[in-house]
């Protein structure tokens, strides 16, 4: 059964019908094929980016599709629903764009912006590092400032889409802008000692490629600054916030296809003379999924309403980050409990899911981090104002 | 180059489909419906065309009041406009009294190139083409896996069986697909945006200049006189196997004379 979804317009009614149509056609059937021979779907990106779907929240006048995060965000959660790693992909994509779109140079905005938000280039977005994940600031990968740009040096990890991108939003140390200065920069791979590792090997999202990034002296030119130097990190941390959000979509997606796959299961199945729904144990066992599906849901959305709103959303992202995400582990588990030793197998999808979900809890920020995040803001409140 | 591609709105041949016991004509109402599939395929065939050679691709429908949402789907793919031709008196209507009403359509219209499926998934009758080309007094090339227009002049590749046939007719012509020849694009986010902003023309039989008893049920060259349910599937025959279950399937193989 399809999601019945509370939408503001007719317009982003008919986006969905779109979404769904495209995702059940193009998506679905190459999801658990691509996941298990790790195989990265470039031409499904162009697909989604010819239906206007890579950049839905970009403003009409730059090629994107004009819409509100409540809405971009449910078409992520149907994209999830039928492939985690393709709806993850459009989440970064747009993660990838946004500091252009918002900080980046009317020259920029104009001449890079309409083909990256058009889909026709796949973004990525580097900030982590091997030794600098959580505790991003610690970045060591510099620019060091030239005559005409800087020189890049250094290792960056994690890259979600590292060596299938056309552009990078690269995070960079720029020690010519202080101790703290973290500059950000739009990097491609057509620029002299830039270069992509081999893919980790990892235990879900197989077909999103994740790789770490070589930067060997590479020349970056003045004009791919984006943003003020050194502001790099409030670059960075504003954009994370709207990713938590397209994360969290994204869990909320992978959960719901997990509880319908275990609804479906345990009406069908039987034990003891009647479909196993029908017997307590398991019907509530469901009933905690759906709750669970349901309130991670209504959580994200209240979170992108107050952002569409122009309030701030800071600790409703990570709150969102945190509940859907918690919620996408519990239910991709139960699921598998619920399919028992069928769950286990790979006959079914219950367990790449569960794998899938396990990541989530770590990436854009890990959930230790959600709750430092939410805690320092939930203090700030409390202090009284200085002054 | 003025293009239009005939388009029906069917019920979904993935669900159930009815027909009315009231008076055995498809049951429209609560059906699923969608635009024909090969009809998808008219559309992406007109659009590289159009594309390769400029003009307009005007989609024409005869059908209910509901088929405005097989025109609105022809739209947000990318044609330009739309004639939709609805007349309570239709309801009914068998194949040829629809190609008269096509026809009139048609030669209200500027066209050079008409396109349509090679059939439709609800009645399929499949001489809709053959029809119009008779009314019309143009070509016809049907069954088309590949189309070229090249001054002034289509020309297909007619799948068979067995291969194909090089046919080829001047302009203004009628060609019909399948679907091996294109693979139908996606409506686009901003196509389906500005497909609420183009034109789609009404026309009743009036503004045809057809007289509303010459079509309709009661004067049809064909009707359905009765009808019933595809026959369950049977039973089939289980095999046990007590050690020789090979020589058993074998035995049931050669009983039906399959080896």
């Amino acid at each position: 059964m399809p999601v019945d979804r509370e939408l503001p317009t007719e317009e982003a009614q008919d986006l969905i019908a779109l979404t769904r149509d495209l995702a059940d056609r193009e998506l679905a059937p190459r999801a658990a094929k691509y996941e298990r021979e790790e195989r990265f779907p470039r031409e499904v990106f162009r697909t989604l980016g010819d239906a206007g779907l890579m950049g839905l929240p970009f403003p009409e006048e730059v090629g994107g599709g004009g819409q509100p995060y409540a809405v971009y965000l449910q078409v992520l959660e149907e994209l999830a629903m039928r492939w985690a790693s393709v709806a993850l992909g459009v989440s970064v994509h747009t993660l990838s764009c946004s500091p252009i779109a918002r900080y980046g140079t009317e020259a920029q905005r104009r001449d890079l912006l309409p083909e990256m938000v058009g889909g026709t280039l796949l973004g990525a977005y580097s900030l982590s590092e091997a030794h600098a994940g959580s505790d991003a600031a610690a970045m060591k990968a510099s620019a060091t400032a030239t005559d005409d740009g800087w020189i890049a040096r250094g290792e960056k990890a994690w890259v979600t889409h590292g060596g299938h991108a056309d552009f990078y939003t690269t995070f960079l140390r720029t020690p010519a802008d202080g101790p703290r200065g973290i500059s950000c920069f739009h990097l491609t791979p057509d620029l002299p000692g830039f270069g992509a590792a081999r893919p980790e090997e990892k235990m879900g999202l197989t077909a999103s490629t994740t790789a770490a990034l070589r930067l060997d002296d590479v020349p970056i030119p003045r004009d791919r600054l984006i943003g003020e130097p050194g502001r790099g990190m409030a670059i960075a941390l504003g954009a994370l916030d709207s990713g938590r959000l397209g994360v969290s979509a994204v869990a909320v997606g992978l959960a719901q296809s997990a509880l319908d796959l275990a609804v479906r299961y345990a009406t069908e199945r039987e034990a003891f003379g009647r479909p196993i729904v029908q017997h307590q144990g398991v019907a509530f066992l469901l009933a905690d999924m759906a709750a669970a599906v349901e309130s991670a849901r209504a959580t994200y959305l209240a979170a992108a309403r107050r952002k569409d709103a122009g309030k701030p959303y800071a600790r409703q992202a990570s709150i969102s980050k945190l509940v859907a995400t918690d919620a996408a582990m519990k239910v991709t588990t139960d699921a598998v409990q619920v399919l028992g030793g069928a769950g286990y197998t790979r006959d079914h999808p219950a367990e790449r899911y569960m794998r899938e979900a396990k990541v989530m809890q770590i990436f854009e920020g890990t959930n230790q981090i959600q709750r430092m995040v939410i805690g320092r803001l939930l203090a700030g409140e409390a202090a009284p104002a200085a002054g | 180059m003025n293009i239009v591609v005939l388009v029906k709105q069917v019920p979904d041949s993935g669900s159930e489909r009815k027909l009315d016991p009231a008076d055995n004509t498809v049951a429209r109402a609560g059906a699923d419906n969608v635009i024909n599939e090969m009809d998808e395929y008219a559309i992406e065939e007109a659009l590289v065309v159009k594309e390769a050679h400029g003009g307009e691709v005007t989609i024409l429908t005869v059908g209910p009041d509901s088929a405005a949402d097989a025109i609105r789907k022809a739209l947000s793919m990318g044609a330009d406009r739309a004639v939709h031709v609805t007349d309570e008196a239709m309801h009914g209507s068998c194949a040829v009294q629809t190609s008269a009403v096509l026809a009139a359509a048609l030669q209200q219209m500027d066209y050079d190139l008409i396109l349509c499926g090679a059939e439709s998934t609800d009645g399929q009758v499949s001489v809709m083409p053959a029809l119009l080309a008779e009314r019309l007094g143009i070509p016809q090339l049907s069954g088309a896996r590949k189309l070229t227009i090249d001054d002034g002049v289509a020309k297909v590749e007619r799948q068979t069986d067995g291969g194909f046939w090089a046919l080829e007719a001047p302009l203004p012509a009628i060609v019909s697909t399948w679907d091996t020849i294109n693979e139908p694009r996606y409506p686009s986010f901003k196509g389906i945006m500005a497909a609420k902003k183009k034109p789609v023309e009404t026309k009743t039989l009036a503004d045809l200049g057809i007289d509303p008893s010459t079509v309709g049920l009661a004067s049809a060259t064909s009707q359905v006189l009765d009808f019933s349910g595809r026959p369950p599937k049977g039973e089939g025959v289980k095999v046990a196997d007590e050690g020789d279950g090979a020589d058993k399937l074998v035995e049931y193989l050669a009983s039906q004379k399959i080896v």
